[in-house]
């Protein structure tokens, strides 16, 4: 499933027209990554919550090469789907 | 950020729409996104990332409160994976 089957889902199933459509789907989506991008916690319940966790600077090594390098202290994003998408998935 | 919230920010950026509309059209993306995992199927946005289903074995686990064993199936759990927009926007926010 990409945009466009959820774009032609809302088209299909509500009153909107395709460009509003769209319009809304892209929407929905911006602003989700705009929310978290200024490191905000996005809640959607019974899906799920999209979470910006600290991540403290650590010793890595490429696990290819074995070589050793050093990861900058960052923000990493992670996603805990709601215990209804879980049931959901195995009912 | 709740979904309301984000309704009422979706509501902001059509004058037309009202926000029941909007809050219907959430609903159903929503819904679109939840079947197509049910159906196994993974989902694409670009510039988001990617949500795809992962099996998960079965293994006897503990409540951390109590420290009892449960004993958990084997099942389906939703993953997500990041794009790599959005992670770099997330990594360098601040």
């Amino acid at each position: 499933m990409t945009k466009i089957d959820i774009i032609q889902n809302v088209y299909e199933k509500l009153g909107f027209s395709k460009k509003e459509s769209s319009d809304i789907v892209e929407s929905v989506f911006d602003i989700i990554k705009d929310s978290l991008a200024a490191g905000e916690r996005v809640k959607i319940s019974g899906f799920g919550n999209f979470m910006v966790k600290e991540k403290r600077a650590r010793r890595g090594r490429n696990p290819q090469t074995g070589e050793e390098i050093s990861i900058t202290a960052r923000r990493v994003l992670t996603f805990k789907s709601s215990q209804v998408l879980r049931k959901s998935l195995n009912s | 950020m709740t979904k309301n919230e984000l309704i009422k920010k979706v509501r902001a950026r059509c004058r037309t729409c009202s926000t029941q509309d909007i809050a219907l059209a959430v609903k159903t993306i929503l819904e679109a996104m939840a079947g197509a995992l049910k159906e196994n199927d993974r989902i694409e946005i670009r510039g988001f990332g990617t949500f795809t289903v992962r099996q998960r074995k079965s293994r006897v686990a503990r409540n951390p409160k109590s420290g009892a064993r449960v004993s958990l199936k084997d099942r389906r759990a939703p993953f997500f994976k990041t794009g790599k927009d959005l992670r770099a926007r997330v990594e360098n926010s601040r």
